[in-house]
């Protein structure tokens, strides 16, 4: 099935980021295609390429990265990362920004859509 | 085509999601999707009239509402339950909405495709 | 429809919204702080119970255990993982209560 995520939720602060990933990878191990990983409102701050964690913490932006590298769509919102200081230069690799067109799509396109926030 | 609904929860002005969520129906527009608003919970005041923010420095959005028609966003409800709790009447809101009952809601939540929490 | 919900019932009325306009038999999944509101003797019990009449009631066990509430749960509250999780959304359109 294909389903597509929106979280609106920032790294750390909130368990939005957390749980959203533990749904993509269970997703993604039962053969399902993620249609998209959308970053609205604060989420844009979980790909954050300077992100630092204490190293006996998950690093939030390296697990979406890695979730890219796999192939699921990751997409910052401009908007969002506009409003917050975020830009190309500083998102992780395997994640891109792009308008809100694509959460429209993502919700044509997805058979379901799980909202992840606080 | 998908029939997308905005359920909004959130009071405005105190968290950015009132705001960033409205900016979603009207990128939305652009679309062919059945676009659909719920107001609830302490959301049913972000549609109250004569919401003046300009000494909070935020941009406000009430003098967009009435917008939300021409982007396709035709149908707006108000939970009953949460408007009466908060002492609000209909004429109290900016723009004509559908007033509904907890079953009503929940009826009308179930015809939709994607349900976008804001 | 599945209902998720994330905020402790103490906290906020997300829960108390969501029972109230969820169709009967809408299964619904407490997930993050709103597990909170499934640990037995709780003053959220009353409302858990009641949502249990009218609907399945799940709960993400990895929260469960990051909070000490495993084996300590109003009976009825079914627990999860993310794979079921993950089935509960191919079977059913989320809607989530924040």
């Amino acid at each position: 099935m294909k389903i597509g995520v929106m979280i609106q939720e920032g790294p750390y602060n909130h368990e939005a980021s957390d749980t959203a990933y533990k749904f993509v990878e269970a997703a993604l191990a039962k053969g399902h295609t993620i249609q998209g990983v959308f970053m609205y409102d604060d989420a844009v701050t979980n790909v954050a390429k300077h992100m630092e964690p204490p190293q006996d913490d998950r690093h939030i932006a390296r697990r979406w990265s890695e979730l890219g590298a796999k192939g699921v769509d990751i997409v910052v919102c401009v908007a969002a990362a506009k409003r917050r200081g975020m830009k190309p230069e500083l998102i992780v690799d395997n994640t891109r920004i792009s308008g809100l067109g694509q959460l429209s799509e993502i919700c044509t396109e997805a058979e379901r859509v799980v909202t992840f926030g606080d | 085509m998908a029939k997308i609904m905005f359920v909004n929860r959130n009071a405005p002005h105190g968290t950015i999601y009132a705001w960033e969520g409205l900016e979603v129906v009207l990128i939305f527009g652009a679309y062919e999707n059945e676009l659909a608003a719920v107001y609830m919970d302490d959301a049913v005041f972000s549609l109250k009239k004569g919401q003046d923010t300009s000494a909070l420095g935020i941009k406000g959005f009430v003098q967009t509402l009435p917008v939300l028609e021409d982007y396709g966003c035709e149908k707006i409800y108000v939970d009953k339950e949460s408007m009466e709790k908060r002492g609000l009447k209909t004429d109290d809101f900016a723009i004509p909405v559908e007033v509904m009952d907890s079953a009503g809601i929940g009826k009308i939540m179930e015809e939709q495709d994607v349900l976008l929490p804001f | 429809m599945l209902h998720i919900v994330n905020k402790s019932p103490y906290m906020k009325s997300s829960l108390e919204s969501c029972i109230r306009v969820a169709q009967k038999d809408a299964p619904i999944l407490l997930i993050e702080d709103a597990v909170l509101g499934a640990a037995a003797g709780g003053g959220a019990e009353t409302l858990v119970k009641s949502a249990l009449k009218d609907h399945p009631v799940y709960a993400l066990s990895a929260d469960i255990s990051a909070r000490g509430l495993a084996g300590n749960l109003t009976p009825g509250v079914k627990v999860i993982d993310y794979a079921d999780f993950v089935d509960l959304v191919e079977q059913h359109k989320p809607m989530t209560w924040l």
